[in-house]
């Protein structure tokens, strides 16, 4: 391993960070735009052309505001929780490919940080792990509004994990591998989307839900809950959460596409390996704007409902997809 | 000393001392969150085994699901959060006694058994380790079939369980 690698891996991790917090900035913006759009407003266009500078502005904003730490705060919890949110946010994207590779000043780069074969597994383990940061936050500020959003995070996240991870498990049988790489090699021809439509469902289901979006957006319904986990926070701790959701956001958008619609694939992918990223970038976005549209579009459902939807409905019917899929892998597979 | 051996001892630290502070600290939210460090730190040494598949296994499973139970089982338990009192009852210098023969019962025979001494070997493989093989003993009936079926079945059972003691209070109320 020479001194090369390990510069093209650290500057490559601090592009992924970079990519991410300043994708989060104009993710704020674009859904700004465009709900009002569908709201037959103009939204933020002052700042800037367009408004395209509206998230520098939002964020002076949120610097200059007074950090608070309630009384009966646990307060090293209180300060850590933020971080231990933001930080799964940003590495669950480490294993996804952005292209093959591209020659770059004389050396052969791939576009991707770690190509490991467990790379599913590791989406999978992060995600689990991103739990503890709401639960933290909605314990630690002694309010019983963020208690309850706190509560009710763990609860929705634990049950939709499950069918997040089985959704999964289809990509997983039709590539034969966990290597997100193979995966995306595997949807050549045919992006897993239109074999595993089952899967991919329940997937965009599941990852609204832990992601705690609109229509899912149960631990910070304001109008129960006033905030719900991060009721407490303010200032740049508060960016902090705002942050994870909108990164998470991209995130899941990304091993979606990954996952279910060919990832980086696209028409002339294998000439000019340019177009890997800009293709997985198209189609991220396409994701954000129908997340943004079912935000303007569909009421915030019950939480009993929810819970019912996600263990009775969501949950039986991933088993059911992974069962049929197995059978039909096996079937069809030359012996 | 090789930095793979310094990253170990680091790692080692991290993981014995939070596992100590899981009795020792008084709030039980705090001893959960550092049982979550511990099992980290058992993570970050099968990673320093070159074992990729069971680092990310260890996060999934024991941070991912069973401490995210425990806590949330925590976060129901508002009232009992600080416990005040002697941490230790009156057995605890016989128990003193007793780990410390087992330490050093342990530390005798691993210091005397010569393979204990092998140094480890790179392991040979591209990305990791090979997961195929894994799967394929597993429902190989030379290899861990059965043992895999008794631990699902056992599972399976533990579930139904599960279900029946929730559902018990409403059967016995009609």
């Amino acid at each position: 391993m020479d001194a090369g690698m390990i510069w093209e891996w650290i500057i490559k991790s601090i592009f992924l960070i970079l990519f991410m917090t300043g994708g989060f900035a104009y993710v704020t913006l674009l859904e700004r735009r465009v709900l009002a759009r569908m709201q037959v407003r103009i939204g933020p266009n002052r700042v800037g052309k367009f408004g395209l500078l509206q998230p520098i502005a939002d964020a002076v904003k949120l610097i200059f505001k007074e950090e608070l730490i309630p009384a009966g705060a646990d307060k090293l919890m209180f300060i850590v929780a933020p971080v231990i949110t933001v930080i799964p946010a940003l590495i669950i994207t480490g294993v996804i490919p952005w292209g093959t590779s591209i020659n770059l000043f004389g050396r052969e780069i791939a576009l991707s940080i770690a190509n490991v074969n467990v790379g599913v597994l590791y989406i999978m383990a992060v995600t689990s792990i991103s739990v503890y940061g709401i639960t933290l936050a909605g314990w630690s500020s002694n309010n019983k509004y963020a208690m309850f959003g706190g509560l009710r995070s763990t609860a929705q996240m634990i049950s939709y994990e499950l069918a997040l991870g089985l959704s999964l498990v289809g990509p997983i049988l039709l590539a034969g591998s966990m290597n997100v790489m193979d995966i995306v090699q595997a949807q050549k021809t045919l992006p897993f989307a239109l074999l595993q439509p089952a899967g991919f469902i329940v997937y965009f289901m599941a990852t609204l839900a832990e992601i705690n979006r609109a229509p899912f957006d149960m631990p910070e319904a304001e109008q129960e809950l006033t905030a719900g986990y991060h009721t407490e926070y303010s200032s740049m701790k508060f960016a902090l959460f705002f942050m994870a959701e909108y990164i998470k956001m991209i995130a899941v958008a990304m091993i979606g596409s990954t996952m279910f619609l060919g990832g980086f694939q696209g028409p002339f992918v294998d000439q000019l390996p340019w177009l890997g990223p800009v293709y997985l970038f198209g189609k991220v976005i396409v994701w954000l704007f129908v997340d943004i549209w079912i935000r303007a579009t569909l009421p915030r459902i019950r939480y009993d409902k929810l819970m019912a939807l996600g263990w009775k409905v969501m949950y039986p019917i991933a088993l059911l997809n992974v069962f049929i899929t197995g059978i039909l892998v096996v079937l069809t597979t030359k012996r | 000393m090789t930095t793979l051996q310094i990253v170990f001892l680091i790692i080692a630290a991290i993981t014995l001392v939070s596992a100590c502070l899981v009795v020792m600290t008084r709030k039980i939210m705090h001893a959960a969150l550092w049982l979550v460090l511990s099992l980290m730190g058992v993570a970050m040494v099968y990673a320093t085994l070159q074992s990729g598949f069971y680092a990310v296994v260890q996060v999934l499973v024991y941070i991912g699901a069973i401490s995210t139970l425990i806590i949330f089982a925590v976060m129901m338990t508002r009232n009992v959060m600080e416990d005040v009192g002697p941490q230790s009852n009156r057995g605890w210098g016989l128990a003193l006694v007793g780990s410390l023969i087992l330490f050093a019962g342990t530390s005798a025979i691993l210091l005397t058994w010569d393979k204990a001494q092998t140094v480890l070997q790179e392991i040979p493989a591209v990305n990791g380790e090979n997961i195929q093989m894994l799967g394929l003993a597993l429902v190989d009936p030379m290899g861990f079939l059965i043992p895999f079926e008794v631990a699902s079945v056992l599972l399976l059972a533990a579930l139904v369980a599960a279900i029946f003691l929730t559902a018990d209070i409403k059967r016995s109320r009609s």
